[in-house]
């Protein structure tokens, strides 16, 4: 119990304890829920478990654990977007769009712009995390310029961005009224490599983009005086602007890059897992999986990793779920609570003092 | 011109439900508490309504109204978790909205799966029916806009919008309601309790979007479907900023999105406007919300301590 007290009264630890205990929370949610709409919850976790260790009636098959790494991807990339917003001090509810506008610039360089072999892929990769950064650009001047709330400018933004593109593709040769050609192979990220050694799964080279997606954001955040005032202007705004610090062009910056991180999942989910772009009906939701991987990882790159894993987990099980009869929406749900409970970090905190008996 | 009557009468049924939910955003804001899960609460009330009605329908002609009571009842419930998590665990306000908002989106299609074994609710065979009302129909150019071929809802946003106004201004209620949004320890030290007033805000909050849900999806839908709120309730929040927190501003700034909304209908009766792509006007609403913020951006017109969480011990 003591050893317990003092974790609560360290910061750090205090975080991680209540993280784990919204996760845990959160996941009961989701047992009641099925419970009281007359489910079994033990299927959701054996479901969980064989998706990601790939288990199935016909015994081990590894195209399950690839596919799992493809649903890690493109969270853990909205996940770093919404994070780096929120070291700064910004709510990135945005992620979202920046991603769509991401796809169909990766996709228009794909498909449109000729290029050899080699450059092509980098240069319609580069052009997604371009296209992210100016839709993260948007908000992010507005906030600094006219002190707008992102929160709305960022919903706003998704919407316009899915119309915008939807209109865009079909512009595109060879599009249909609901998708575009595929991707010629020299701007393609699929890997015959990477998918043979998972079974013919998806599995894709966006695994090394969002591997120096995680490098890049650490050394930012960790190496780089800019890292440091952008969590100094995230910790206290007014006090970094007395400071000397930039203030203005440090929100901008941030929502830019964040939007960047968003774009590169765009890119990952059209040139790799896709390998085409999609007119959208409506979204997909990584957006808003990317603010609970965020806050189950403390805005951090490794915890983004960790959180993108865990409801990668959740999500890739969605299939299997299916086939128990279980909507595939309780892992948004899951989800969903989990982001209300770290929102409640404080109260948790205060909470779990009381039981522990700190004043 | 009568395709103008009917675009006026068009926006007036578009814009209802942007103003009641602006008008419960109002009431939570006043409090104290930021309330972004409106688009959710939204979600909920047009769930409930719907489900409801499609039940409802084949016993009885007052389906609809019951309808929208009951998307009202569960928006009040499902607003209580912000409400918990704000007030009483200090929540960050707009981290636990986003998330509401999310919890919404699951919860509603998870139930829909559940009931309809799809991934929206049946199809509802009649929703409101229009009404016209006698005598004042035939007023030149205010009858044909407000009281012909128009729902009923329509003249309930109008209403509310007068009871928000008093029950703001001029009710002891109201008062203390603002006292605690703009300065909730002084507040507490006049003897309002504010985590109960806070409560309250939240909870008509909860009422009001869910019943502006209910209303939109009984009024422009045939089923409940993920989409059917599409961004209404965030909008709803952009009519606090450009109407300057106070009724009668969100009465006009939910008029201007409705019309916003409704352009698309008319396209076609435009020339110079039908040569433009669908998405173009599927787009417009948000884009031109996001300029309406940049034009009306208030300085210091919203109360001041709203998406605080309040601390008794805390002095500030």
């Amino acid at each position: 119990m003591s050893r317990f007290k003092l974790a609560l009264q360290d910061e750090h630890r205090s975080n991680l304890i209540v993280s784990v205990l919204a996760i845990i929370l959160g996941f009961l949610a989701g047992l009641l829920i099925l419970l009281i709409t007359g489910l079994n919850p033990l299927d959701m976790f054996i479901a969980m478990g064989r998706g990601v260790f790939g288990i199935t009636d016909a015994g081990f098959n590894i195209r399950y654990i690839g596919e799992f790494l493809v649903t890690v991807m493109p969270i853990t990339l909205t996940g770093l977007s919404v994070a780096f917003a929120f070291q700064a001090g910004l709510f990135n509810i945005g992620a979202e769009g920046q991603m769509i506008v991401g796809g169909y610039a990766a996709v228009f360089v794909a498909l449109v712009v000729k290029l050899p072999i080699g450059l092509h892929v980098v240069v319609a990769v580069l052009a997604a995390a371009v296209a992210g950064a100016l839709w993260g650009f948007v908000p992010g001047l507005l906030k600094a310029k006219f002190n707008i709330n992102e929160v709305v400018v960022t919903i706003m933004m998704n919407y316009t961005a899915m119309y915008t593109t939807n209109y865009l593709l079909k512009l595109i040769p060879g599009s249909s009224l609901t998708k575009t050609a595929d991707i010629p192979q020299s701007a393609s990220l699929s890997s015959s490599f990477l998918s043979s050694l998972t079974n013919q799964s998806r599995l894709n080279w966006g695994i090394i983009i969002v591997i120096l997606a995680i490098i890049i954001f650490k050394i930012i955040m960790e190496k780089t005086t800019f890292g440091y005032e952008l969590r100094a202007v995230g910790a206290n705004r007014d006090a970094s602007r007395y400071a000397g610090m930039k203030v203005s062009r440090n929100i901008i910056l941030s929502m830019s890059i964040a939007g960047a991180f968003a774009g590169l999942a765009g890119a990952v989910m059209t040139l790799g897992t896709f390998g085409f772009g999609r007119v959208l009906t409506s979204f997909d939701g990584y957006g808003s999986d990317g603010i609970a991987v965020a806050l189950i990882g403390g805005n951090t790159a490794l915890g983004s990793l960790f959180g993108g894993v865990l409801l990668g987990a959740l999500q890739s099980a969605q299939t299997i779920m299916q086939v128990y009869g279980i909507p595939k929406e309780i892992a948004v749900i899951v989800s969903a609570m989990i982001i209300v409970l770290i929102a409640m970090k404080n109260g948790l905190k205060d909470i779990l003092k009381r039981i522990g008996g700190i004043k | 011109m009568s395709t103008l009557y009917t675009a006026l009468n068009m926006t007036l049924i578009f814009s209802c439900p942007i103003i009641i939910a602006g008008l419960g955003g109002l009431y939570s804001e006043k409090s104290g508490v930021t309330n972004v899960a409106l688009e959710g609460l939204m979600l909920i009330g047009a769930f409930a309504s719907a489900t409801t009605i499609v039940f409802l329908e084949p016993y009885t002609a007052w389906a609809p109204w019951i309808s929208i009571v009951v998307g009202a009842i569960a928006g009040g419930i499902f607003s209580l978790i912000h409400a918990f998590a704000s007030i009483r665990l200090k929540a960050n306000q707009v981290i636990s909205g986003t998330g509401i908002n999310m919890l919404a989106t699951g919860l509603t299609v998870y139930l829909c799966q559940i009931i309809f074994n799809q991934q929206r609710t049946q199809t509802f065979q009649t929703g409101f029916a229009k009404v016209s009302v006698p005598v004042l129909k035939d007023i030149p150019i205010i009858g044909p806009i407000f009281f012909n071929n128009v729902y009923a809802t329509v003249y309930i946003g109008f209403l509310l919008v007068l009871i928000t106004w008093y029950v703001l201004k001029k009710t002891r209620f109201g008062i203390r309601m603002r006292a605690c949004g703009e300065n909730p320890h002084a507040a507490e030290s006049l003897g309002i309790n504010v985590y109960k007033t806070r409560y309250i805000g939240v909870l008509i909050s909860g009422i009001l979007s869910g019943l502006a849900g209910g209303i939109l999806v009984l009024t422009q839908d045939t089923q409940f479907t993920v989409g059917s709120i599409h961004g209404i309730g965030f909008i709803a929040l952009a009519t606090l900023v450009f109407g300057k927190w106070n009724p009668f501003g969100v009465l006009g700034a939910g008029t201007f999105f409705g019309l916003s909304q409704i352009i698309r209908m008319f396209v076609n009766s435009v020339a110079f406007l039908s040569f433009l792509p669908d998405e173009v006007f599927f787009a417009f609403p948000y884009v031109i919300t996001i300029f309406a913020l940049i034009l009306f951006r208030g300085k210091g017109n919203g109360p001041k301590a709203a998406g605080i969480p309040y601390d008794q011990g805390a002095r500030s």
